[in-house]
């Protein structure tokens, strides 16, 4: 066991770090970041984006005729952490480049790739996914928009909804429903579409947070050409799936307040005369926080071991993020009560904002990406092999599945 | 980068867990409880036989002199297997606190001792029904003699000596006794997991050899504690494994309402939680591993971490085992009890839960300021 970067790791560690250092400024305490989405909070992404991508930083694992350096896990990772010490924008390409990307990848032509990959990389064009409906979330592939064949283009008409960032997207991934007469996983085909095509209504849906980050995204006869499917007609699912699996590691950790938080602030904050640190109580919470942080970040450590040594990770870090986004909100909740009825105040000290963002936002987290309990399904059935779940939804046309609306 | 056990450790581990899975280990361990002896001789024995015992003992003295993740991967699986063995406390206590602090003197005659088995060691430091602190230490050394009685020390009955914490003129100090001097007395305490016993030990006048400093014991204690801490969290990792796998394998296998109840999602969340906290511990475990043999100045820190995520993690699972089993989990007819015991006993024997929780934040407070 060790923690020292190979030769070669630490001379990579080393060329990042250098070229982070001239181009961005390092983490100070409690990040304050402009409000998500605004024009601020864009172009200073858009920049960020540029820059890493003319230096190779944007998508270093991918081949040089895409933009990338053709960097190895370990080194993309050696990249992220670095990266994250330095106060950079987040938050407008995570999904874009993190599943649209590596499906574009996959399924899409050669021609195609080569047209959009590279804008994908250097941030000009924004990406989102079209997955939930209103009536399909945790049961995505209950999904009913519909793609109905005409020629060589698809006429679809229906509703997503959840669409981090359309509002200011150029292209999207879609799943939508081909044939209801088929059975449910089977009916379903996949997309990439032109944000800016006629009949396409990005409505923004204001969030618990008082933010708009996602949208519901309206389809009216929209047309999409048959050359951006992406994958058989009928295998829409198989292709959402991919992209699922990588959007478990593109969320991952919270961004918010952690275990260092709550451990400065309890030392610096007033309880009854005494440091907060004092009280058992709050020893106690820190405690199990500071064990779950470490857990997660030293099961990190063994999933890139892992990596370094040219292995497949195991299924440890499918625990990442239920872990963390249920300890964000004990964390945040914790601050505000701190600060007893002044809790319920919004101020502009860093750490009060820190806690209550963290708060507010933590339900979101629990939910985006998979929730809690699909999880929690999703460890139980891959991990430990349990058998599923008995299912209404399986050998039935999608017409006939019930939906309680009728 | 590297938090992973090398190939021989590896390998290690699984000589270990086929040696204890041929040795029956888990029927050994029911064997114990419904008898009335306190450990298992014979497997002690073979593990001795194996060279388990000398592992960390150095080359000098006959040992095998590997390192302390030799150690982890073992303790893990005697945890596993519950081996109903004197192995945490002739090994992880017993045996560390003599390589630590001992003089060469006792050092040349105790260590290839152990290796041999001629001697099993324990270690004694509670005197009354709560948590032993340096402040309530009533059992006393004057002129080499101790005089005194220790309670709830586990193992006692098969042990040949103990170390025992006592007061030492104003401070706290570590002494060394024999169990067959005549003036020891030694007792079996009934226990709620009688596979690993625990006994008093009555001392008057008893002869003692000093362990280290005379005053700084207490300091010298926390200190083993830490090491401990972490050879007792792989223990607790293993029983941890051990009771998820039960958990799963009935939950397949068992059919109510016309299917599997590992198909119902109250079971299939439980059993994730299950996986969720032997999974942070594990990692956690595996950075102590490291923090231990590395010397690494985190180890205090490191130790209670992994301390208290195996704790929580032992407990849990070998909990919501029995939960997942039903009726027959509370029966005595099947292991599930024996994890639920082990569970306990391991949880509170170097300290309970609370107690490393508060050791976490004060060496977070501890390293904050220097």
């Amino acid at each position: 066991m060790d923690f020292n970067d190979s030769t070669e790791q630490a001379e990579f560690r080393k060329t990042c770090r250098k070229w982070l250092e001239g181009n961005a400024e390092l983490n100070s305490g409690a990040s304050r970041e402009d409000s998500f989405g605004s024009s601020k909070h864009l172009e200073a992404a858009k920049q960020w984006q540029k820059k890493k991508y003319e230096a190779g930083w944007a998508m270093l694992h991918w081949p040089k005729s895409y933009g990338g350096i053709e960097a190895s896990p370990i080194e993309r990772i050696i990249w992220s952490e670095e990266e994250s010490k330095f106060n950079v924008p987040k938050g407008i390409y995570e999904i874009g480049l993190g599943m649209c990307g590596p499906v574009m990848m996959q399924y899409a032509s050669e021609d195609q790739k080569s047209r959009f990959l590279p804008p994908m990389a250097e941030g000009k064009e924004i990406w989102c996914q079209l997955f939930s409906e209103p009536s399909a979330g945790s049961d995505v592939a209950g999904l009913r928009s519909k793609a109905v064949q005409d020629g060589d283009k698809w006429i679809v008409n229906g509703q997503k909804v959840w669409t981090s960032g359309a509002q200011f997207c150029d292209y999207g991934i879609l799943v939508v429903r081909h044939d209801a007469n088929l059975d449910k996983h089977k009916g379903m085909t996949f997309f990439f579409v032109d944000m800016k095509s006629p009949g396409i209504e990005v409505k923004p849906i204001k969030q618990i947070t008082g933010g708009a980050s996602f949208n519901e995204v309206y389809f009216n006869d929209v047309v999409i050409p048959d050359s951006q499917r992406l994958g058989e007609i009928g295998d829409g699912w198989k292709v959402a799936i991919t992209t699922l699996m990588n959007e478990r590691l593109a969320v991952g950790d919270a961004s918010g307040a952690d275990v260092e938080d709550a451990f400065r602030w309890a030392k610096s904050q007033d309880d009854s005369g005494e440091p907060l640190i004092n009280n058992k109580a709050a020893r106690d919470s820190i405690a199990d926080w500071y064990c779950e942080a470490n857990g997660l970040k030293n099961t990190k450590l063994r999933t890139m071991s892992a990596l370094s040594k040219g292995e497949t990770p195991g299924p440890e870090a499918s625990i990442t993020k239920v872990v963390s986004a249920n300890k964000l909100q004990n964390i945040g909740n914790f601050g505000i009560d701190s600060l007893d009825m002044a809790g319920m105040l919004k101020s502009e000290d860093p750490d009060i904002k820190n806690f209550q963002g963290s708060w507010l936002g933590a339900p979101g987290l629990r939910i985006a990406g998979g929730t809690d309990e699909i999880l929690r399904n999703i460890i139980a059935e891959r991990v430990l092999g349990l058998p599923q779940d008995q299912r209404a939804d399986k050998g039935v046309a999608f017409k006939d599945i019930p939906t309680g609306n009728s | 980068m590297n938090l992973d056990f090398s190939n021989d450790q590896k390998f290690l581990q699984e000589e270990a867990r086929k040696f204890l899975e041929k040795e029956n280990s888990i029927n050994r361990n029911r064997g114990v409880l419904d008898s009335d002896h306190n450990t298992d001789a014979e497997l002690w024995n073979k593990i001795v036989d194996l060279g388990w015992t000398g592992i960390r003992i150095p080359e000098e003295y006959g040992g095998l002199g590997l390192t302390h993740l030799e150690l982890c991967v073992i303790a893990e699986e005697l945890g596993r297997f519950l081996a109903p063995v004197p192995f945490s406390s002739s090994v992880y206590l017993f045996t560390e606190a003599i390589i630590k602090y001992a003089s060469e003197d006792i050092k040349q005659e105790i260590l290839p001792k152990l290796i041999s088995g001629e001697v099993i060691g324990t270690l004694a430091v509670t005197e009354e029904f709560c948590a032993p602190t340096a402040s309530n230490m009533k059992t006393e050394v004057n002129n080499n003699l101790i005089s005194g009685k220790k309670i709830a020390v586990p193992d006692a009955g098969i042990a040949t000596h103990s170390i025992i914490v006592v007061k030492s003129g104003s401070g706290i100090s570590l002494q060394l006794i024999n169990h067959s001097s005549d003036e020891v007395v030694i007792s079996h305490q009934e226990n709620i997991d009688e596979s690993r016993g625990h006994f008093s030990i009555t001392l008057d006048n008893t002869p003692c050899k000093l362990i280290g400093d005379t005053s700084n014991g207490w300091d010298l204690f926390e200190s083993l504690m830490d090491q401990a801490a972490v050879l007792f969290s792989f223990e607790q990792l293993g029983g941890s494994q051990a009771s998820l796998d039960m958990a799963v394998g009935y939950a397949k296998e068992r059919y109510a309402f016309g299917r599997p109840i590992g198909s119902f999602q109250a079971i299939k969340h439980k059993l994730a939680d299950m996986y969720i906290a032997l999974t942070l511990a594990k990692s956690n475990c595996y950075y102590a591993a490291w923090a231990l043999t590395s010397d690494s100045s985190d180890l205090p820190t490191a130790a209670a971490t992994a301390r208290v995520s195996s704790t929580k993690a032992y407990q849990f699972c070998s909990k919501e085992n029995i939960q997942t089993h039903g009726g027959n989990g509370f029966t005595w007819e099947y292991d599930c009890h024996m994890f639920y015991r082990r569970s306990k006993l391991l949880s509170v024997n170097i300290g309970s839960l609370g107690k490393w929780k508060e050791k976490l934040v004060s060496s977070l407070e501890q390293s904050n300021k220097n």
